[in-house]
């Protein structure tokens, strides 16, 4: 395999990992979580460095990390389940706290160890395909995608199995719970999937690049769909293809990896949000232009269906208070739809428009 | 549906134990109760309102009897047993507002979500489940409606959404908080009708209702409420101007 598609697989194994769980954490209005995790982590796997004697253990990182992770979401739950803060501030004070505990960890212990700050927080995918595994005196590949990979299927077979227990937790807890499907444990579950993730991409991509996939692909997605299983497959494709697009382009450009992707997911990002038609800000607009035309144009056929002569068009103009340009838009629509007529003495209505004139909108 | 527990059938007194029995129930957020020593028992088969001012504890004593709020003290049963045992038989319909409309779906999955229950863990919907569904959402006329997107549909549609889904679910006891409250006339209709249904079925309909006014139209039985229980029983008992006043207290004297 050549190193391009390794780097290019394993961000699209972190990004598809990450909208599968993504989707329900932005449904569950949890988003700023997946920020808290990946931060929060890192005590996790300071100690599981400290435990495993600083060499780079993959699976003690893994479960030290998610362990950290759990750590996070309970004491968030339980400093907001107290009544005393809100859920946001609660998440606001874990992280940091957690955090800044790994910064001080590394700087007063471990300032020999191979661990440092800058590759946690942005990581460096460029590096993946040098860091193989071993086992058995046989070389298996590339770490990134063996990690990556198994995540992925571990979110895809999480995400396929309780499909509707998520569904139905996310949108009403209390009936979840009601039915006996409970809620917390699919909570944890979830937010346990989230640590492993965030800490399994840790390496490859960094703290940044998925808390960026974890929620901009499915943020993307939720604009362009009202269906759920829609939304997930669409945050998945949007991962992808901000990942292979990152990609190019910061080959092209010589920027970092990572800071591309993010940024096309952002992108991608920007066009749903302006363009999407379920609620993009640009056809909503183009809609309201052309309802206030066509409303425009049926009081101008009422007023015209009062009057049996042609009405001047400076009579309309004073009768509703339009500009000039606003009417001849009116008009415009409204003559190539064959319901009023130009006339030498102004405006009339054509046979069809006095129907219409009639008809309630 | 569900059996009495053995000890029950020995019972001398009635075959079937109550569908609700709370006994010296009482709730605090902080330091003041928001429900003292209540004690209350639903009869089967039923329309049931809980009525009382604002702030008397009426959604408190369903979300506490529900094991949504803790409780300070007292017991609750469910046909003689523990809420656990009970949980798929008992319909809960939430106030309106206690979900995110937005969610990326439409009527018909929501009322799906009422079977799930019975389907249990990993097993989906099928098209069983979606006709029963569909004729749910007939019966609250919104069949037309089904492939809508929730947050497109009118207050009071989602209402019906949520009624619709606690017929599908197919409880024994139903648990309605304010159903009423800001919903147009259609609506109304709809939701006395489903109540009409249910109790044909047989089902026990416990409502947080606050419109003193329909009250004698809508129930068979009354729950007055102010922190504690004022009265309790049926309509033509508890109705009284007594109890109204009693229940409501100086309020009502100084507005009439």
């Amino acid at each position: 395999m050549s190193a391009d598609v390794i780097i290019i697989l394993t961000a699209i194994l972190v990004s598809t990992a990450s909208a599968l769980l993504g989707s329900f954490l932005v449904l569950r209005r949890m988003a700023l979580m997946s920020d808290a995790i990946s931060h929060a982590v890192l005590p996790g796997i300071v100690l599981a460095f400290w435990v495993s004697g600083g060499e780079r253990a993959t699976a003690v990182a893994l479960l030290g990390a998610a362990a950290a992770g759990l750590l996070t979401v309970t004491l968030v739950e339980w400093l907001s389940r107290t009544n005393r803060i809100k859920n946001d501030a609660a998440i606001g004070l874990v992280f940091p706290a957690l955090f800044s505990l790994g910064v001080l960890a590394v700087s007063l212990y471990f300032r020999n160890v191979h661990l440092d700050l800058d590759a946690v927080l942005y990581g460096e995918i460029a590096y993946a395909p040098f860091n193989t595994l071993e086992a058995f005196g046989l070389n298996l590949g590339p770490e990134s995608l063996w990690i990556m990979g198994t995540l992925a299927l571990l979110n895809l077979l999480f995400v396929l199995l309780f499909y509707k227990e998520l569904k139905l937790s996310t949108f009403d807890a209390g009936l979840a719970a009601a039915l006996g499907f409970a809620p917390g444990a699919l909570h944890y579950a979830l937010m346990s999937l989230v640590s492993l993730t965030a800490v399994g991409a840790f390496q490859s991509v960094g703290a940044i690049l998925i808390v960026a996939f974890l929620i901009i692909p499915p943020a993307t997605a939720y604009l362009l769909t009202q269906r759920l299983p829609v939304m997930i497959g669409l945050a998945v494709l949007v991962g992808a293809v901000s990942s292979v697009a990152g990609y190019v382009l910061a080959i092209l450009l010589d920027a970092s990896i990572a800071g591309m992707m993010a940024t096309v997911a952002g992108l991608l990002f920007a066009l749903a949000w302006l363009f999407s038609p379920v609620d993009g800000v640009i056809p909503a607009r183009s809609r309201r232009a052309r309802q206030q035309r066509e409303f425009a144009a049926r009081l101008l056929l009422a007023h015209l269906a009062h009057h049996d002569r042609p009405v001047p068009v400076r009579e309309v103009l004073e009768e509703f208070g339009w500009s000039p340009a606003f009417l001849a838009q009116a008009q415009q629509w409204a003559q190539r739809e064959g319901l009023i007529a130009g006339d030498p003495h102004g405006l009339r209505l054509t046979a069809r428009g006095a129907v219409l004139a009639g008809e309630r909108p | 549906m569900i059996r009495p527990t053995t000890s029950d059938q020995f019972s001398p007194i009635s075959l079937r134990p109550a569908p609700l029995e709370v006994r010296d129930l009482t709730v605090a957020y902080r330091e003041k109760p928001v429900l003292w020593d209540v004690d209350l028992v639903i009869p089967e088969g039923q329309l049931c309102a809980i009525v009382g001012p604002n702030g008397a504890g009426k959604s408190t004593l369903l979300k506490a009897v529900l094991g949504m709020v803790p409780r300070a003290s007292g017991t609750v049963q469910f046909f003689g047993q523990p809420l656990q045992a009970v949980r798929r038989h008992i319909g809960y319909v939430p106030q309106r507002s206690s979900v995110d409309w937005d969610f990326p779906t439409n009527a018909l999955d929501v009322v799906l979500m009422g079977l799930y229950g019975r389907l249990g863990w990993f097993r989906r919907p099928g098209r069983a489940e979606r006709e029963e569904a569909m004729r749910a959402l007939e019966q609250v006329g919104l069949a037309a409606f089904a492939q809508r997107q929730i947050a497109q549909l009118s207050g009071g549609q989602q209402q019906r959404v949520f009624l619709a889904r606690a017929l599908a679910q197919n409880s024994d006891l139903y648990f309605m908080d304010e159903p009423f409250a800001g919903v147009d006339a259609v609506t109304e209709e709809a939701i006395l009708q489903v109540m009409h249904e249910l109790k044909g079925r047989g089902k026990t309909v416990v409502v947080v209702h606050h419109d003193l006014e329909t009250v004698r139209d809508y129930f068979d039985h009354l729950t007055l409420l102010n922190v504690q229980v004022i009265a309790s029983g049926p309509l033509e008992q508890t109705f009284t101007a007594e109890n109204l006043k009693a229940t409501y207290g100086e309020r009502m004297s100084l507005g009439r």
